[in-house]
Formats: structure tokens, C-alpha cells, sequence
């Protein structure tokens, strides 16, 4: 008996995929070269799978702001930010994001997953209740357990079973935090923000919109769903990462309240951790610059998204309901979402594989994130691997020959 | 039957109804450890009963129910304090 027994079966199903081929979870990169190219056993991946929507990973004018930064300030605060890991240009960053979305404040986190968790865990007291999506992210379940409030999951984008729950909850006492996603990270599908804030003004409560595969995707502005749909003043909070558009790491949360920046004394994760080092607040400043400047990011992977997930449909593939910069095609068994995992690492194209559990309706998924940076050749490759394989794997019609 | 007895009945009818189960369910019937379900699988699963009894049941509530009788008593209190709104 050690105190690990309890993980033996997760042991026995990671072992069962490590003896099919590459262990998907432990990639190792040689090195990565570009935004969208990496070497991987000696040998040149296309990279499908790296959230790195806009490309800015590399980006010319991101990387000498992190430099220069990194000359003149140090690599580290080593502090949290309510002690000595607040310098300037954390400050400045939180005005940048604050503007950008014309909110009153900003909260810069270490992590999107701990804006999450301290969010969550902070702004909904004992009395309250928070109404999460059924498919929500793992630091919203987790921010949600962090915390003292009633939580109530409701069915997938569903804003009729959401008013369900509001409807039979309406005599608690207590406020009402209603959490849903830009896009969801596993299909790529964004939720009906519009049909879900008339739910909020028919019965009350607060909206926290988590836009991390949104912010700087959608939106004329790149400010996310809320901005493509026009609603953002129905959002209470939004929630976003630097790790995947702005091309670093860190978290933020946005809002209107004027009594938002008293979180900044009672937020756990916010208060006892330490602050992002100031070379890659200066990164992550100037990708947001990049990302308020150049709207041509923004249409190049549009572009690419559309261009990958119409190509893929077209070949049969069973993809998500909607076209955007995440992709993923639905599997019939675990066993051929692995081979097909790794004949496309052989092919040269890397992505995430995503199995159950964490999947909706526990389908094994193959899941690509499309970057501005790839090349329509490389999408147009990407495809034509994944069709070959799809053939010889059975998962899609084997080429008919069609007449000129 | 009583109150409890018949919500209880209803929660087994609808256990009888999962692809996954074979074996047979009484009241002392450990969900998650008889059944062989997840946690996601236990949730998703009283998704449906919620709206089969119209009431809402808490994460933290649904951690405390482990036996069939523990899910009907907890919707039995639920529906007191719910009906009529
Ligand atoms: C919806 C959602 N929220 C939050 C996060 C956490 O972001 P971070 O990588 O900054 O911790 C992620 C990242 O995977 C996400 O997909």
C-alpha cells in the first residue's frame, strides 16, 4: 500500500496508450522554431494544436519589449502583487486591458487558471450561487470548489435550462453568478450570449463571460464574443489568459463594479502568489498593441479557420457546429483516436488529442487550434494528411473518383 | 408508498434506463461505487432527474448523496421547500 494506490487504473489507462505508439502526453519538443513549426524527434511538425491563434509568440516587436525588459528590470518580482511584485508596468498593463475594453478595472493574475479560481472563489460568498455550463473549464469547476457558494451546473449552451434553474432558485436569497465561455475549448463552439443575457434580464444576477479562446478572435475589435454580439454591457466580468492570443502566460479579470478593486485584498490566489516576471508583462502589452493595431490578424485566421474546418468537413470528417479557430474532428473509439494521433505526428502534424472524460458526450476528439500564422499551404496539407489517413483508417469514405 | 418510497422508485426506474447498468438497484444502492459511474456520469445523471422532479441539487449537496435513499431524501427536501414558487 503506498498513498498512490488510488491512481492504478489511471495508471493502467496511460500505460495502454503509452504501448500505442508516442506518449501524447509527453511530447518533447527539440526545439520550437516559429509560431506554427516545430522540430520534434529530429524531424519538422507543422504545430496544429497551440492556442497560439494570432501567431504573436514570435512576433518581432513582442520579443524586444520582453527583452529590453528583462535588461532593465530583472527576471523575476519574486513577490505577489500586494507586496513588493507590483512594479509600473504591472500597474500600466491593467489600465492597457482596462481601456481595451473600456472597463473601469482590470486584475492581472499569474495564471488564467488562478483569475478563475480567484474570481470565482471570491466574488460569490456563502449565501450566493454560481450557475456554471455543464462543459465549462477545469479552473472554473475548480474556482467554483475554491469557494463557499452553491453551485449549479446547467446543460451545454442551453439558455432555456439555465432559466430553469434561475426560475426554481428565485426565492434563495443570495446573488447569482451566471458563468459561460466565449468559445469552448473543446469544439470550438462559441455560447448563445445573446439568448443567455435575456435569461439574466428576465431573472436577475451577474454574468462572468470567460473569453480565453475568444480575446483577440472575435469581435471588430478583438475584445471577444461579448464585443461580435453585442452585449457587452450585460457582462459583469470577463475573464481572459495571455496564453494563447497575447502569445505569454498570465490571466486578467475586467469589470465595471466600482468597488472591483477591494478583490485585490481578499482574492486568494491573487494575494498569495507570486507576480509575472516584467519581461513578459512588456511581451504581453505589446500583443495587446499588436492585437488593437493590425486587424489583418484577426481576418488571416478567420481565414485559416474557415479554410480547415470546411476542408475537413468536406472530406467527411465529423466536425464541431461551428467554424472557428478551433477545430476538432469526433472519433469512433479510442483506439483509432490514438492511431490517427499518432500517424499524423509521423505525417508531420502535430495537434492535441482529447479523450474522455474531458470530451463532451465521450467521444475521443482530435482538437487543432489554427493560428494567423500558418500558411494556406500548410492548412491545405494539414488536410490532404488528415483525409489519407482518415481513408486508410476507415474513419472516412474511402476517394471517390469524381468526373471533371 | 410514501412520499419518499415513490421518488425513490422514480430514481431507480430512470438507473434501470442507463445503457451502462446492469445490475439490479434498491434503495441502498451506492451510485457512484455500485454503478461503476463517474462523477461527470453521477452529475449528467441527475441533470435529468432535476428536471424530472423540477428542482435544482447543489454541487456540494450531490457530494454528500451516495445511496439512491440519500438522492430521493434530498429531493423530497428539496421539493418542500421548492413547491409553489
Ligand atoms: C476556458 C479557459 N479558461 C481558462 C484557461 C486557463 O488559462 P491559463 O492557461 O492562462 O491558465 C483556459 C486554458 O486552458 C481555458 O481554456
Amino acid at each position: 500500500m503506498t498513498i498512490l494506490d488510488k491512481f492504478a487504473h489511471l495508471r493502467a489507462t496511460y500505460g495502454s496508450l503509452q504501448a500505442m505508439g508516442q506518449d501524447p502526453f509527453s511530447v518533447r519538443f527539440d526545439k520550437v522554431v516559429s509560431p506554427n513549426e516545430a522540430m520534434l524527434n529530429g524531424r519538422r511538425v507543422i504545430l496544429l494544436g497551440t492556442n497560439n491563434y494570432l501567431g504573436l509568440t514570435f512576433d518581432e516587436s513582442c520579443i524586444a519589449s520582453a527583452v529590453e525588459a528583462v535588461r532593465e528590470a530583472g527576471t523575476g518580482t519574486t513577490g505577489s502583487r500586494i507586496a513588493n511584485g507590483t512594479y509600473g508596468s504591472h500597474a500600466e498593463l491593467e489600465r492597457r486591458l482596462a481601456d481595451f475594453y473600456g472597463r473601469r478595472s482590470a486584475m492581472v493574475f499569474t495564471t488564467g487558471y488562478q483569475a478563475n479560481l480567484g474570481i470565482l472563489s471570491t466574488v460569490a460568498g456563502p449565501d450566493d450561487h454560481i450557475l456554471i455550463d455543464a462543459d465549462s473549464h477545469a479552473s472554473i469547476y475548480d474556482g467554483c470548489r475554491l469557494g463557499s457558494a452553491k453551485v449549479t451546473r446547467f446543460r451545454h449552451n442551453d439558455p432555456d435550462d439555465l432559466a430553469r434553474r434561475l426560475r426554481r432558485m428565485k426565492d434563495l436569497p443570495g446573488n447569482k453568478l451566471i458563468v459561460v465561455e466565449g468559445i469552448y475549448s473543446m469544439l470550438g463552439d462559441a455560447a448563445p450570449l445573446k439568448e443567455f443575457v435575456e435569461v439574466k434580464r428576465e431573472w436577475g444576477g451577474f454574468l462572468l463571460v470567460d473569453e480565453a479562446h475568444s480575446m483577440g478572435v472575435l469581435g471588430a475589435k478583438g475584445r471577444g464574443l461579448a464585443e461580435q454580439v453585442g452585449v457587452e454591457a450585460d457582462v459583469d466580468f470577463i475573464v481572459g489568459t495571455f496564453s494563447k492570443s497575447l502569445g505569454a502566460v498570465g490571466g486578467y479579470c475586467v469589470s465595471d463594479l466600482p468597488d472591483f478593486d477591494v478583490l485585490r485584498v481578499a482574492c486568494r490566489p491573487y494575494m498569495f502568489t507570486a507576480s509575472l516576471p516584467p519581461s513578459v508583462i512588456a511581451s504581453v502589452t505589446q500583443a495587446l498593441t499588436r492585437v488593437e493595431q493590425d486587424t489583418g490578424l484577426r481576418q488571416r485566421l478567420a481565414f485559416n479557420a474557415h479554410r480547415l474546418y470546411h476542408g475537413l468537413q468536406r472530406e467527411g470528417f465529423i466536425v464541431g457546429p461551428q467554424p472557428n479557430p478551433i477545430v476538432s474532428i469526433r472519433l469512433p473509439s479510442l483506439e483509432t483516436a490514438i492511431t490517427f494521433w499518432n500517424a499524423l505526428l509521423e505525417s508531420g502534424v502535430y495537434l492535441n488529442l482529447a479523450l474522455p472524460p474531458a470530451t463532451p458526450d465521450n467521444f475521443p476528439l482530435l482538437r487543432s487550434s489554427v493560428s494567423a500564422a500558418h500558411t494556406t499551404e500548410q492548412i491545405d496539407q494539414v488536410i490532404s494528411v488528415f483525409a489519407s489517413i482518415g481513408r486508410s483508417l476507415g474513419v472516412i469514405e474511402p476517394e471517390v473518383v469524381a468526373a471533371e | 408508498m410514501n412520499e419518499l418510497d415513490t421518488i425513490a422508485a422514480e430514481i431507480i426506474k430512470a438507473i434501470n434506463a442507463l445503457p451502462q447498468v446492469q445490475q439490479s438497484v434498491t434503495q441502498d444502492t451506492n451510485i457512484a461505487r455500485d454503478l461503476g459511474l463517474d462523477s461527470l456520469a453521477v452529475m449528467n445523471f441527475v441533470m435529468t432527474l432535476e428536471d424530472q422532479f423540477d428542482v435544482s441539487i447543489s454541487m456540494d449537496k450531490l457530494a454528500d448523496i451516495k445511496t439512491v435513499r440519500d438522492l430521493a431524501d434530498a429531493i423530497a427536501e428539496l421539493k418542500r421547500h421548492q413547491t409553489g414558487t
